[in-house]
């Protein structure tokens, strides 16, 4: 996978903090932010910090990566939907593959998504975790 | 508006042809779809590829091919739309002569996809999801269809043992198409045991990286009697998008630009589900054939599978699909596939499938599926008096 700095700058907003955004006409949850309501179709450029809580939709271990991720196999990948309403696509972490289950209630950590050997850059992002209970108290 | 016919097919075997070049793979298709039509002159080429340009290092595709073809000036231009770039450019083609700007269109889908090593292609491959949000995540296209197969499974109850009669019947019907990659039986035990690519995804619920290429000739339905003995004509041709990234689909299990450009092809042809004779849908995995065929109005939501389980896909069955082997045993050379589905379908309905003849075939159908489903263009074909 070739390196991409400008993207990856450009989307530190939403890699690190889950910006997205709210639109202000019938006040859906955006994430990521499109600019357009995919409700109303009306412009929702409002910006709105998602809370990164939410539950697995559906989810897959990764035994044959794309490009780039041969170090991280086997890794478990899944849809996210947020408790705001947006589906996420991202990496489950700190949990055994076969813990893993359809609905379970899951938080978002910032991670090492994958290097780029000795001089390339070290490319961080979202995951989830399972919840931690004394968060969810 | 004019009606439009097929006139010409042609199709190269498929399989990983090391020793054979992009240029050299399309123009054997190209020329033998120009031999069937008997016609030497075309006034446009539309090309058909996903990743030449990330795979083999070669664009410009239209240009390359006209010159390989010794059809120049002709115009020409490639058309991209993923995984339905064959399908997408026989609408071009079909528009442009519909159109009346255009008599006589040759439309070739090609596309090398051993070139490189796997993961390289695995990486191309990926581009037709969203890269800022889907790519990024470590996410490949097997996984995508993963993340679908394993919330069907437990929306609908289904083990992934009950999806092994979409890849029998596949393999079944490859073992008489000379053109088809595969020609081997695949039984349920051998179905099952199979090794995980992205779970629940097995290497044997996907289709093959491999090389092909195959076109058609596209003429007026006017004139198509004329220079044919046994001209198709195109019923319906109907293109439709949902969101690119599966996490942005409010009901991602029900594949809705299936429903979308389904129901303009009904439409168009002013049939209903029950009219189709066989339909060439896209297995790229087997979770896709299962939600194609709910989404064509073949089975209600979460009961595709039953379809396959019942034996309702096989030659002789109420669908039959994958007729000649489909992406699963024919191979699936991505910008190539939505044109072997075509030519395939051709064959059925001049009543030249021979081993594989669906009985009486009048309405054909064919599917081809762009991404995890975000272009989806349907075609209806008919046999003429
Ligand atoms: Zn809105």
């Amino acid at each position: 996978m070739t390196n991409k700095i400008a993207q990856d700058w450009r989307l530190k907003g939403q890699r690190y903090r889950l910006e997205g955004e709210e639109c202000p006409h019938c006040k859906v949850k955006i994430f990521p932010p499109r600019d357009i309501c995919p409700e109303c179709k009306q412009p929702a450029k409002e910006p709105y910090r998602l809370s990164g809580r939410g539950e697995v939709y559906t989810f897959s271990t990764v035994h044959t990566p794309p490009a780039g991720f041969e170090d991280y196999v086997p890794y478990t990948v899944a849809l996210v939907k947020l408790e705001e309403g947006p589906m996420i696509t991202a990496q489950l972490t700190d949990v055994a593959p076969e813990d893993v289950s359809i609905g379970m209630p899951v938080e978002m950590v910032t991670r090492r998504m994958r290097t780029q050997g000795d001089e390339g850059t070290i490319i961080y992002g979202y995951k989830f975790r399972p919840l931690l209970h004394s968060v969810s108290n | 508006m004019r009606d439009v016919a097929i006139i010409g097919i042609g199709q190269a075997p498929v399989g990983e042809h090391w020793g054979i070049g992009i240029r050299e793979m399309a123009l054997e298709a190209a020329l033998e779809a120009l031999r069937d039509a008997n016609v030497e002159h075309i006034d446009a080429l539309y090309v058909g590829n996903m990743v030449s340009g990330e795979v083999t290092g070669q664009e410009h595709l239209g240009a390359l091919l006209a010159d390989a073809l010794a059809l120049n000036p002709v115009e020409a231009m490639k058309v991209e739309a993923a995984c339905a770039s064959g399908a997408a450019a026989v609408r071009v083609g079909a528009m442009a002569v519909a159109s009346g700007m255009v008599d006589l269109a040759l439309v070739v889908g090609v596309e090398k996809m051993t070139e490189t090593l796997g993961g390289d292609t695995t990486s191309a491959l990926a581009m037709a999801a969203d890269a800022e949000y889907e790519v990024s995540q470590g996410v490949s296209f097997v996984a995508l269809n993963a993340l679908l197969m394993q919330r069907y499974m437990y929306e609908y109850g289904w083990q992934r043992r009950d999806f092994a009669n979409f890849v029998i019947n596949a393999h079944k019907n490859a073992l008489t198409n000379p053109m088809a990659m595969f020609h081997q039986r695949v039984d349920a035990d051998r179905y099952a045991t199979c090794a995980t690519i992205s779970d629940p995804v097995g290497l044997l619920d996907a289709s093959p990286v491999c090389d092909g290429a195959a076109a058609v000739i596209l003429a007026p339905v006017q004139y198509a009697r004329t220079l044919s003995p046994a001209p198709i004509r195109i019923r319906a041709s109907a293109a439709a998008t949902a969101p690119i990234a599966v996490h942005d689909r409010k009901d991602p299990l029900a594949l809705q630009a299936a429903r979308d450009s389904v129901a303009k092809a009904y439409r168009q042809a002013g049939i209903t589900p029950g009219d189709i004779d066989f339909f060439e849908l896209h297995d790229a995995f087997t979770i896709m054939s299962a939600l194609s065929l709910e989404a064509s109005g073949f089975a209600e939501r979460g009961q595709g599978v039953r379809l396959a389980l019942d034996g309702d896909i096989t030659l002789e069955g109420r669908i039959p699909v994958t007729t000649m082997g489909g992406l699963k045993a024919r191979g699936h050379p991505v910008g190539a596939t939505g044109i072997y589905q075509i030519v395939e379908a051709v064959l059925q309905l001049r009543g030249l499938a021979g081993p594989n003849q669906v009985a009486g075939a009048r309405l054909g159908m064919t599917q081809n599926i762009g991404g995890s489903g975000a272009t989806i263009i349907t075609h209806i074909l008919e046999a003429m008096e």
